[in-house]
C-alpha cells in the first residue's frame, strides 16, 4: 500500500531532476528493490501506471531490477543466496551469526529522457 | 537521449527526517522505543501496563498512531502520562516527519523515555525509520507462531520480542519451541519477554529490563 506514496516520491525525484537537466520528456526510469524489503514490483508497476498520466511520462517504460537476498556468515565468511522461507543461517555451517550483504536495496538507478 | 544516473534511496526523505529525530532524542537524554505488532496484538495493554508499573520510576511520554480515532490515545491519557496521537488516516505506517511533528508536542525536557506506538501491521512499518533507539515487536500466542518465518524482516531488525498472551498458551496450538528454533534463525541476538498484558504474568521482567537501558541511555549521554 504504501508503493503509492513511494512512486510518488520516485517521480518528485524525476521531476525536480529533470528539470534541472532540460528534460522534457521520460523514456525510461530503472529501480532496483531487494527481496528483502517491504517492497512490491507490482505494486510500483501499477502506482507507476496510474501517477504517471501527466504528459513528461506518457509511454514511459518502468524497469525494475530485483536483487536477491545475499548472507554473508561471519564464523566461515561462506555467502549464501536466501531463499523464501527468509531463515538467516549459513548454508556452509550452519551458523545464525551472519549479516545480510545483499537485498535490502531500494533506490532509483537512473532514467533516460529527450532534452528540449 | 539522454540518461542520468541518480541512485538516490527511495525512503530518502524519510531517512534525512530520521536522522533528525535521532539527533533530537539523543540531545535531550531520551530513550525512544518503537513499538509495533499485528492490530489486536495487546500493544496498547502491554503501554497501560507498563505505565502503572513504572510509575514514579520512569517519566514517560506517548506517541500514538492509528489510522483513524483517539481511543489508544484516550486509554493512556487515563494513565496520566503525556500523550501525542497521531491520525495516519489510511497510512498503514508511521513516518518520521509524522514522528518529529508529535515531538516537538511533547513536554521533553521532563521525559525519560518514548514509546511510539506505531500502526499495527507487520508490513509497512519495518521499512521506516522514525529515529528511535530500537524496534519491540509484539507478538501474541493467538496469532499462530509462524508469523516469525512469515514476516522475517520486522523480527530480524527488532532488538526486543514481547510475546504477549502468554496466558492463554494452554488454549492455542501455538508452538513455542519453533517460536524460538524460528526466532533463532532469524534474529539470534533479539531479546524475548514472554509476558500477558491481562494478568501482568511477566511484566516485571520487561520493566526491570527497560528501566536498566534508560539508565544506560542516560549514563551515555552524561558521558559525551
Amino acid at each position: 500500500m504504501h508503493e503509492l506514496s513511494i512512486m510518488e516520491g520516485v517521480l518528485d525525484m524525476v521531476r525536480e531532476s529533470a528539470g534541472q537537466n532540460n528534460i522534457r520528456k521520460i523514456n525510461r526510469l530503472k529501480l532496483v528493490i531487494g527481496k528483502l524489503t517491504m517492497i512490491m514490483p507490482d505494486s510500483l508497476q501499477f502506482a507507476f501506471e496510474v501517477l504517471s498520466q501527466e504528459d513528461m511520462f506518457r509511454g514511459a517504460v518502468l524497469e525494475i531490477q530485483e536483487v536477491p537476498a545475499l548472507i554473508k556468515c561471519k564464523v566461515c565468511d561462506n555467502e549464501t543466496v536466501q531463499e523464501d522461507p527468509y531463515l538467516f543461517v549459513c548454508a556452509a555451517c550452519g551458523s545464525n551469526q551472519v549479516e545480510i550483504t545483499r537485498g535490502r536495496e531500494m533506490y532509483l538507478d537512473y532514467y533516460e529522457g529527450d532534452q528540449v | 537521449m539522454v540518461q542520468v544516473n541518480m541512485e538516490t534511496h527511495l525512503l530518502g526523505a524519510n531517512e534525512i527526517l530520521a536522522k533528525r529525530n535521532r539527533n533530537l532524542f539523543n540531545d535531550n537524554n531520551l530513550l525512544v522505543i518503537n513499538l509495533m505488532s499485528s492490530p489486536g496484538s495487546g500493544k496498547t495493554t502491554l503501554l497501560e501496563r507498563s505505565i502503572e508499573k513504572l510509575e514514579g520510576q520512569i517519566r514517560l511520554g506517548v506517541i500514538e498512531g492509528d489510522l483513524y480515532t483517539d481511543q489508544d490515545a484516550q486509554r493512556i491519557e487515563n494513565k496520566g502520562v503525556e500523550v501525542i496521537q497521531i491520525n495516519t488516516e489510511g497510512a498503514c505506517h508511521l513516518d518520521a516527519g509524522m514522528v518529529g511533528k508529535a515531538f516537538n508536542q511533547l513536554p521533553v525536557g521532563d521525559l525519560d523515555m518514548i514509546f511510539i506506538e506505531n500502526v499495527g501491521n507487520l508490513v509497512c512499518p519495518a521499512e521506516f525509520d522514525l529515529g528511535e533507539d530500537f524496534t519491540a515487536v509484539v507478538l501474541s500466542t493467538t496469532e499462530g507462531n509462524d508469523k516469525v518465518r512469515k514476516y522475517p524482516l520486522i523480527f530480524r531488525q527488532a532488538r526486543v520480542v514481547l510475546l504477549n498472551k502468554i496466558d492463554l498458551l494452554p488454549y492455542t496450538d501455538f508452538n513455542l519451541d519453533r517460536f524460538r528454533e524460528d526466532l533463532d534463525q532469524i534474529n539470534p541476538s533479539a531479546t524475548v519477554f514472554m509476558v500477558s498484558g491481562r494478568t501482568g504474568e511477566g511484566i516485571e521482567n520487561w520493566i526491570q529490563w527497560l528501566i536498566k537501558e534508560v539508565t544506560e541511555k542516560r549514563l551515555e549521554s552524561e558521558l559525551k
